[in-house]
């Protein structure tokens, strides 16, 4: 391991909370509904964040607890059936409906577990039903992603079948790229969890190889490996680098030759190195402040130093699983400050005193931060962009430069000012 | 339990939020999991902020909850305390923390600070956001007065008079996510200006506590959103004696007897009552001829209490438009919404589900729909013109340029913003007519989309409900393209009724004499 910085910091935090995930989770599984048992609050975060309003009808939403619902705990059950029963009548083309805890679930002890339970068996060969929580006081952001698909690990069959399963959702034509070039490299049983279809869940075992797409899935793994799945250690296909080295280490896993693998990515490298050129150039010296929240920040770190040359001021990063985060931890240059956790004032105060020139932040920080002359980049672009791979390498990058390139523009000494 | 899938109002914290981010010098501490932080991109992205709110979040977590989550709140406050150095300190919890009941507003209370502090209980399961903005402004206002109830005389609105100075008003109920405070505080506080008004207080956008302690200097008060306002301006009348003013000054009719009720409570004469009626382009753009075709417009609308009331009015007697719905989410203003619904023969839709909004918009065919940024979406789906009218916001509410909706200036951003989506709808009927000229360019269309210009699919397409009880009938090539010669916003109705009337004829073919048949039927 290089030496880093390790860092912890507690105090106010500036996050969204697990729920946020459902964004775009749901997007990834047409056939899901995400029903959140929780506040007028959690139905109001999600919809700031997600543009409900395009949508005719959403495939998520809030059962809204109400003062009755606290006063007895078998009511409260009840009452979620009756709204269980209404949604089904009203949506009969869900196959899974995702049962959501929230802070107040969670805090009065609601247990969508058993409710689960009972309504797999009334719907049963209908719709299924599984329960995660992804509230605020014990999941950031990303880590709702986790919560749902190892509440899906129950239901997954066993095979022998040897396989690449590549885990955490990806967006669509990026998942179609990295199976072709799989198939390429003579991996040809390959399949992705979350699926297209909630109902087509891969099958597992222990000749399943897991490569890891997303660096938040701590809790998935863990499940998997007790599933007897073998889980690849590799850096996050973020960039050419750390998609290189995640093809290599699947390459690896399954026997491939080095050579093979770098005989199909090679030209895939060259024209990705050309079409980063002209974001390295802006990006190239200019110093960097990510504040915690996807926790993707330490792959981002990775690329925009490595790759784009940017100077690290600091990492920070909601969480960090050491074990999952190795490979990334290695490639990241001596002296990385990383920390774990937030006290935003304090934070903040850094990111002032240290002048850096992007500061990659939540939405609530973004616009305060730009009227301070302090350049952005907003965190949730991140898991909403396809991001990943050799060929989105430059398209990553770009997500970076543009804030600079933009800020450049509207500086600049040319205009006639009033 | 409520299954909501969109929300018109947040939750009450978040109308605590706008109250403190409204105001200087205020800081609020809340009680809340981290998740809730999510609402500090209300104010930075939507309203476009280049402040965060004053609002320190505890952020507690699971593993607090079983040790000591009364000293994180304190631990927060005293650091909140020494870094904001707020003058009034609001204290108050989220949904989550109002479960755990660590009352961290009596906390607060108990440790020794000398700056004032509110300490606010805002039911999270039973309450809404604007009802959260006007208790936390009420008891704002409460705590930082109630020493000076005892003290203070009742406040005569003629005490102007014998002060001899030009007399003072609040303006009370402008905030941050309000529909265009911001430009309506302009607005109103010019036309004052004209009267010879002086504004003493404007709150809370952009007052401090110390703008709050000043409050009785005015002698009556402007309540300009009763959803944040009305509370406080009750209790100020009751404790000061304070008059405050009823009437929203949201079109022409509206404003002037606005201004003839602040005269008339401060015994201010008008003089120069025939100069209101040219202070506005309103009037003379809707009697203009041009504006004709305006007359019977079928209008739809829904939104917040004080702007669907003062939408209803507008549409009804200052544009010529005929109301065929009204409704609001605004609980708290369900009474005098029901109140203006039977004025005009209607029944309020009071709810707080969009889907129900929809289906009523649906139900009532109308040809413009007034209503929030959700009946916008709804409306483009229907291919029915829509202009906002109301909050929640959204990016598109909070515009660069000067764009109020009270007074003069509002009545003509108001004609503006309503007749052009309609215009855009005479350009449609326009560009189907002339389709065939062989000037046109293929591919013409308006932001209503395709809905309206497609007529082809339009007749050939049985309407989903229709699909039983028009089986069997057949429009002929003749019967077709006369109906397509039938301006699009008539010809459903045309193409429904002339179906109707084969139904009844016992025909099985339309054709173009049935047509003719069928309008003189039914004329």
């Amino acid at each position: 391991m290089s030496k880093v910085d390790f860092n912890k910091e507690t105090g106010p935090r500036e996050v969204f909370c697990g729920l946020t995930s459902i964004v775009w989770l749901h997007r990834r599984m047409p056939d899901a509904f995400f029903l959140v048992v929780g506040s007028r609050t959690c139905a109001h975060l999600i919809q700031s964040a997600a543009g409900v309003m395009i949508f005719a009808e959403p495939r998520f939403g809030t059962a809204i607890l109400e003062e009755k619902d606290l006063a007895g705990l078998a009511d409260a059950h009840e009452e979620l059936d009756r709204v269980v029963n209404d949604l089904i009548a009203r949506r009969p083309e869900i196959k899974t409906l995702f049962l959501v805890g929230s802070c107040p679930s969670e805090v009065i002890k609601l247990d969508l577990a058993t409710v689960a339970e009972k309504l797999n068996k009334r719907f049963l060969g209908q719709v299924r039903f599984v329960n995660y929580s992804g509230s605020g006081i014990e999941t950031t952001f990303t880590q709702g992603e986790d919560g749902a698909l190892k509440a899906l690990i129950p239901l997954m069959e066993s095979t022998d079948e040897a396989k690449l399963l590549l885990v955490g959702t990806l967006a669509n034509n990026v998942e179609d790229r990295f199976k072709k070039i799989f198939r390429n490299l003579g991996i040809s049983n390959i399949e992705s969890f979350p699926p297209r279809q909630s109902t087509e869940l891969p099958k597992i075992g222990k000749n399943t190889k897991v490569l890891l797409t997303q660096p938040y899935l701590s809790d998935t793994v863990r499940d998997l490996k007790h599933r007897g799945c073998e889980i690849i250690s590799a850096p996050f296909p973020l960039g050419i680098e750390g998609s290189t080295e995640w093809f290599l280490a699947a390459a690896k896993a399954f026997k491939i030759s080095e050579l093979k693998v770098h005989e199909i990515i090679s030209p895939l490298i060259n024209r990705a190195k050309l079409a980063l050129e002209s974001h390295k150039e802006i990006l190239k010296g200019k110093r960097l402040f990510l504040l915690p929240e996807s926790q993707l920040e330490i792959s981002l770190a990775r690329f925009l130093h490595n790759e784009c040359e940017m100077d690290l001021i600091e990492v920070g990063t909601p969480y960090l699983n050491k074990d999952l985060m190795k490979e990334e931890i290695n490639l990241l240059p001596d002296n990385t400050k990383i920390v774990e956790g937030q006290h935003v004032e304090k934070q903040l105060d850094r990111v002032r005193k240290s002048n850096p020139d992007l500061v990659v932040c939540g939405m609530g920080l973004a616009n305060p931060l730009e009227a301070e002359g302090i350049s952005t980049k907003w965190s949730i672009e991140m898991v909403f962009s396809p991001i990943h791979g050799i060929d989105q390498a430059a398209d990553l990058a770009a997500l970076f430069s543009k804030p600079l390139r933009r800020n450049q523009i509207l500086t600049s000494k040319t205009l006639v000012t009033h | 339990m409520e299954l909501t899938l969109w929300t018109y109002e947040g939750p009450p914290h978040v109308g605590a939020m706008r109250i403190a981010s409204s105001m200087k010098d205020i800081h609020y501490v809340l009680h809340a999991p981290q998740g809730d932080t999510y609402a500090d991109l209300l104010f930075t992205m939507i309203e476009r902020r280049g402040q965060r709110p004053p609002v320190t979040y505890t952020t507690f977590q699971a593993r607090d909850l079983g040790g000591d989550t009364a000293e994180l709140v304190k631990k927060n406050i005293k650091e909140a305390v020494e870094r904001f150095k707020p003058k009034t300190l609001l204290v108050g919890e989220s949904c989550t923390a109002e479960l755990i009941q660590d009352q961290p507003g009596a906390l607060a209370k108990g440790m020794g600070f000398d700056m004032p502090i509110v300490n606010l209980e805002l039911p999270a399961y039973s309450k809404k956001e604007n009802w959260g903005a006007s208790e936390t402004f009420y008891q704002l206002t409460r705590t930082l007065l109630k020493e000076k109830v005892i003290s203070t005389e009742k406040i005569s609105p003629l005490r102007w008079k014998e002060l001899g100075r030009r007399p003072k008003v609040n303006i009370l109920g402008p905030s941050l996510l309000g529909f265009r405070c911001r430009d309506d505080v302009i607005e109103i506080q010019r036309i004052l200006s004209e009267q010879g008004i002086d504004t003493n207080v404007v709150a809370p956008l952009g007052a401090s506590p110390d703008d709050i302690e000043r409050l009785i200097d005015a002698e009556i008060n402007i309540c300009l959103y009763k959803e944040i306002a009305e509370t406080s301006c009750e209790w100020l009348r009751r404790n000061f004696g304070m008059e405050f003013t009823n009437t929203i000054p949201i079109g022409i009719k509206n404003t002037i007897e606005f201004i003839n009720e602040v005269h008339n409570k401060l015994g201010l004469p008008l003089t120069n009552k025939e100069e209101l009626e040219h202070k506005s382009k309103l009037p003379w753009y809707s009697k203009s001829v041009d504006s004709n075709y305006l007359t019977g417009k079928r209008v739809f609308i829904f939104g917040d209490g004080t702007h669907s009331i003062a939408a209803a009015k507008i549409a009804k007697e200052e544009l010529g438009f005929e109301v065929v719905g009204l409704g609001t989410y605004s609980r708290e203003m369900a009474r005098q919404v029901r109140a203006t619904a039977k004025e005009l023969n209607l029944e309020a839709l009071i709810t707080n589900n969009y889907l129900e909004v929809e289906d009523a918009m649906k139900k009532t065919a109308p040809e413009l729909v007034l209503g929030t940024q959700m009946e916008r979406h709804s409306a483009k789906r229907l291919g029915i013109p829509c202009s906002v009218i109301s909050t929640p916001m959204h990016v598109q509410d909070v515009p660069a340029r000067y764009s109020p909706q009270m007074g003069w200036e509002g009545a003509n951003v108001i004609f503006d913003d309503w007749v052009h989506p309609l215009m855009m709808g005479l350009e449609e009927h326009l560009i189907d007519m002339f389709k065939h000229d062989f000037e046109f360019v293929d591919g013409h269309q308006s932001h209503l989309g395709h809905t309206a210009t497609k007529t082809e699919d339009f007749v050939n397409s049985d309407d989903k409900e229709d699909k039983n009880s028009k089986k069997g009938i057949i429009w002929t090539e003749s019967g077709r393209a006369e109906l397509t010669k039938i301006p699009f916003f008539v010809r459903g109705k045309v193409k429904t009724n002339t179906e109707k009337y084969a139904i009844s004829r016992g025909l099985s073919e339309i054709s173009d004499e049935t047509l003719y048949d069928a309008k003189a039927y039914f004329s």
